[in-house]
């Protein structure tokens, strides 16, 4: 059946509900914490200050990652900076702007309340990262530094040198080091989850797999929190993290957990463009480059001369031009959209005409070599690795990739999903970014999910459902979610075909960036619907994984997350197809401006669209209708 | 260009390893090294034979996943690079490359290329940290840090734990990682409160997990991706001493 979502938010004027709501929220006994227990899926930014702040508070928490070690998350990458509302420059920043220029960012598709209370506490969030001893850049007088970021005309963002992921997720990880060390965190590491157990609507565990020693077994708790990061990967060529999967999340989808939003992805406009076909992964070149560099292309289509012989009248800086406001600051969605349009034109540079220029030079005879040196130093660095090209002397050439999922799990304003219990954080849920992310605001998300958000909530929910998990019902399910997994592993290791996983994630990539990514239309997506189905077909007769699940088998590990990319892409393809309305990055080529920009319908796109599993059948779509009740919904314009 | 490798082969932990030869041709100079060893085990997979396993998750330098001894050089030839970032154009047609793990009886081999490294994790669980609860924190400018401390502690903290250090040092000691973690906390006023018992602590942690002493070799300085400097060691030589004396 279908319904119509609430996502249960506080009543009250904006900017006293999360106060109120706070308030009202039903506590723990601190002498009862330790009875309730709570696992925390991933170390991430979310991952890792949730699981620290609660057992600060006296829970028993197990922490649970694939990687190594939890300070290895994803998030060790992100490279810009965190936002925060601190108007520390007196130029005018203040929560409500930092909410405002979010949910415009987000194009209108975003909770209100959600988004107003990112904004209250993202204060909260550098003060607890600067007594944690997080390095943040300072100006000479030793107080913090900002820097400005995409989408916004105030300088909010706080850095620490091209390395602020690096830095934050340091500071969560010594949190958490912190509780592992005094005994009140169980910290598994190289364990990946492979099923959530829910007993009538109520999570009560989940189902790990050893990585080093293949052995599969279920946990229990009161609650289950994925911080399970996003799934760009399911394009195969992201910036994310190889690893990066979307088992977790779709494993809760097909226990009950709705899928919210699932084809809004961003795609960032600065990445390194692809340079063979043996490329594994791409890199991000840091938005706040944009801060210095101008983005051009020539003005003739099929101008092969070096970029320093184009004399400067026949550049086209073409987001200056048509966006004088924000200029190449303008948002991620816009940038890359823009990029693509004019490599389409035939006036992309570089091998294939897939790339555009960002020029230092400007700025290099404006403040000096050593400033700018001194700002992105290490970007550049790496840019000269990978490319062997030196950025100081020759513009640097990127294009768009795909680099951070708005979609995710549906969570109500307390950040739990429709399953009772199981609580979704960070890049994992749907929650703050509508359907085009600003800049230096995941990095603020997940850590006010995991420090100040999620320990009221959870509090509140254990307060008022009490431990629950040692039931006859609760064993026989996580038994049979143990078996299920099993059956996974058997069946992947006896295909015995002659495919590697890796082809198949490369092939499913190329079908999803074709005709589900930066532009999308009817036909296109249509026909992925065929496509992706006869892939997984082929994956589960024609697939090679060597070896035994007995041991570290890296090939047994991919092949189990493609199999279930292979499942997701189609739900992401079919969100795609129904939402008939341009959005951020979600860009419909059916529904543009005479100017080309997206067209976003209003009257009938509203909502968020929260995906069911439904067996066999087409899942049912149920909507959460957004009212905004303190914007207006405006054009998106950054003209 | 052509390539010969030499590549450590070891099924399952304590069990006998060895180096075995594979040829890889027509490697472009664009790929990076990793990228290079993929299109190995992409070719012995087809032919349903084990692939080499290796650790790696970012391949941007900065997660500290990756890491093998690339002709007896951690993370192999060039400077301040890790090997995801180390590429191809770093070497010739032709060349033969010897790969082999990090070696330390701190990190015991898992299989392969793959060590495990929870040793340096519970390093950090005994004091690599600042005792604040959430929700404790003064505003960010209520403590202000002068800049050059302040970027003194982001050089130290730019360790990405991967330990090329350890794999580099004669005695293995995990010297230079433990003193990049005391010499950002103990740059900045919030770490001051608990430098001496984190020192303490600390080292004897170190010892504990089997790693050896610091001689002064320095190795750990030269194979650091970050350039870690090792006046962070002397640093925590001295406070070290302090602490003792007290
Ligand atoms: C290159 C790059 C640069 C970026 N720069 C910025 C920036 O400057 N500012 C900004 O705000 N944002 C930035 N972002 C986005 C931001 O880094 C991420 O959105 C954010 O860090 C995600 O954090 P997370 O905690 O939700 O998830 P992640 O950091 O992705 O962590 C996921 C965790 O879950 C674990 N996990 C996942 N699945 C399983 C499973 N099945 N079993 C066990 N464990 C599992 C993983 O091991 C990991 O610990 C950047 C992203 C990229 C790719
Ligand atoms: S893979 Fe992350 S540092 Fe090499």
């Amino acid at each position: 059946m279908i319904m119509e979502l609430s996502g249960r938010t506080p009543l009250g004027s904006l900017t006293d509900k999360w106060e109120k709501h706070k308030n009202e929220l039903k506590l723990v006994n601190p002498s009862n914490k330790r009875k309730f227990s709570v696992i925390v899926v991933g170390t991430g930014l979310a991952g890792s200050s949730a699981a620290a702040t609660l057992a600060e508070l006296g829970y028993n928490v197990t922490a649970i990652t694939y990687n190594d070690s939890p300070r290895r998350a994803h998030s060790i990458a992100a490279q810009g900076g965190i936002n925060a509302a601190k108007n520390y420059q007196n130029d005018g920043d203040s929560v409500w702007r930092l909410f405002y220029d979010t949910i415009k960012g987000g194009d209108f598709r975003a909770r209100e309340a959600n988004v107003y209370r990112l904004a209250q506490v993202s204060g909260n969030i550098i003060d607890q990262c600067v007594a944690q001893g997080v390095p943040f850049a300072r100006e000479y007088g030793g107080y913090l530094a900002n820097r400005s970021f995409g989408g916004a005309q105030v300088s909010r963002t706080f850095y620490a040198r091209g390395q602020t992921g690096q830095q934050l997720l340091l500071g969560a990880y010594q949190a958490l080091s912190r509780q592992v060390g005094l005994g009140k965190v169980n910290l598994l590491t190289k364990k990946e989850m492979m099923d959530v157990v829910v007993v009538d609507g109520r999570a009560h565990g989940v189902v790990i797999r050893d990585l080093v020693d293949g052995k599969i077994e279920s946990l229990t708790a009161d609650a289950v929190l994925l911080c399970t990061g996003g799934y760009s990967n399911v394009f195969y060529l992201s910036t994310n993290a190889k690893a990066c999967n979307v088992t977790a999340a779709y494993r809760a989808y097909k226990r009950g957990a709705l899928f919210a939003n699932p084809c809004f992805t961003q795609i960032h406009p600065t990445c390194i463009p692809v340079s063979g076909d043996y490329q594994s992964k791409l890199t991000l070149m840091s938005e706040s480059l944009r801060n210095d560099g101008r983005i051009w292309v020539p003005k003739e289509r099929g101008d092969t001369r070096l970029p320093n012989l184009i004399p400067e009248i026949e550049r086209d800086y073409y987001l200056e031009r048509k966006y004088p406001s924000f200029g190449n600051l303008s948002p991620r969605d816009i940038a890359s959209r823009a990029a693509k349009e004019v490599c389409d034109d035939g006036r992309g540079v570089g091998p294939g005409g897939k790339g555009v220029y960002l020029d230092f030079a400007d700025a290099i005879s404006r403040l000096g070599r050593k400033v700018i040196e001194d700002r992105y130093g290490n970007l550049f660095e790496m840019y000269q690795r990978i490319t062997g090209e030196d950025p100081y002397s020759v513009p640097m050439r990127i294009y768009p990739a795909v680099h951070y999922t708005m979609g995710g799990l549906w969570v109500d304003y307390n950040l739990m999903s429709n399953v009772n219990g199981l609580f979704v954080l960070g890049e994992a849920n749907f929650s703050d970014h509508g359907a085009n992310r600003l800049g230096a605001s995941a990095l603020m998300q997940g850590l006010a999910d995991g420090y100040f958000i999620i320990p009221y909530t959870v509090g509140g929910y254990l307060a008022s459902t009490g431990p629950g998990t040692h039931t006859e019902a609760v064993r026989n399910k996580a038994a049979e979610a143990v078996q299920h997994s099993e059956e996974k592993i058997t069946r992947l290791l006896a295909i015995n075909g002659k495919r590697t996983p890796t082809s198949f994630h490369r092939e499913l990539g190329k079908i999803m960036w074709d005709k589900c990514g930066m532009a999308r239309n009817e036909q296109g997506l249509q026909s992925a619907l065929v496509e992706i189905p006869q892939l997984r077909d082929e994956f589960w007769n024609n697939l090679r994984v060597p070896g035994t699940g007995e041991e570290l088998n890296q090939s047994l590990e991919h092949a189990s997350r493609v199999a279930d990319f292979l499942e997701f892409a189609e739900l992401m393809v079919r969100d795609a197809l129904h939402r008939k309305e341009s959005c951020g990055g979600h860009f419909r080529e059916e529904f543009q401006t005479e100017d080309g920009e997206a067209k976003r319908n209003d009257n009938d796109f509203t909502y968020v669209a929260a995906w069911e599993y439904n067996g066999n059948n087409a899942p049912l779509m149920h909507k959460e209708h957004l009212h905004f009740e303190n914007v207006e919904l405006a054009t998106r314009s950054y003209k | 260009m052509n390539l010969r490798l030499h590549i450590w082969r070891q099924k399952e932990p304590g069990a006998q390893g060895m180096l075995k030869a594979y040829d890889v041709a027509d490697v472009s100079e664009h790929m990076s090294f990793l990228e290079m060893l993929d299109v190995l085990n992409e070719r012995l997979l087809e032919n349903g034979e084990d692939p080499v396993a290796f650790e790696h998750d970012c391949r941007e330098g900065i997660c500290g996943t990756c890491g093998m001894v690339i002709n007896g050089r951690p993370h192999g030839p060039e400077p301040k690079t890790t090997v995801c970032q180390l590429h191809m154009r770093s070497f010739h047609d032709g060349d033969s490359i010897t790969i082999e793990p990090w070696r330390a009886s701190a990190f015991p081999v898992v299989k392969d290329l793959v060590v495990d490294r929870s040793a340096f994790d519970r390093i950090v669980q005994k004091g690599g940290y600042i005792s604040v609860n959430t929700g404790n924190a003064p505003d960010g400018n209520a403590i202000p840090v002068p800049k050059v401390n302040a970027d003194l502690a982001m050089d130290a903290a730019s360790c990405i734990g991967c330990g090329a250090c350890v794999a580099a040092c004669p005695n293995a000691s995990a010297m230079l990682f433990t003193a990049a973690k005391i010499g950002h906390l103990h740059a900045l006023p919030q770490g001051h409160a608990e430098k001496g018992a984190r020192v303490y602590n600390m080292v004897l942690a170190m010892d504990d997990e089997g790693f050896g002493a610091c001689t002064n070799h320095l190795e750990c300085e030269a194979a650091c991706p970050k350039g870690i400097s090792s006046l962070f060691i002397a640093k925590l030589n001295t406070e070290f001493v302090i602490t003792s004396l007290l």
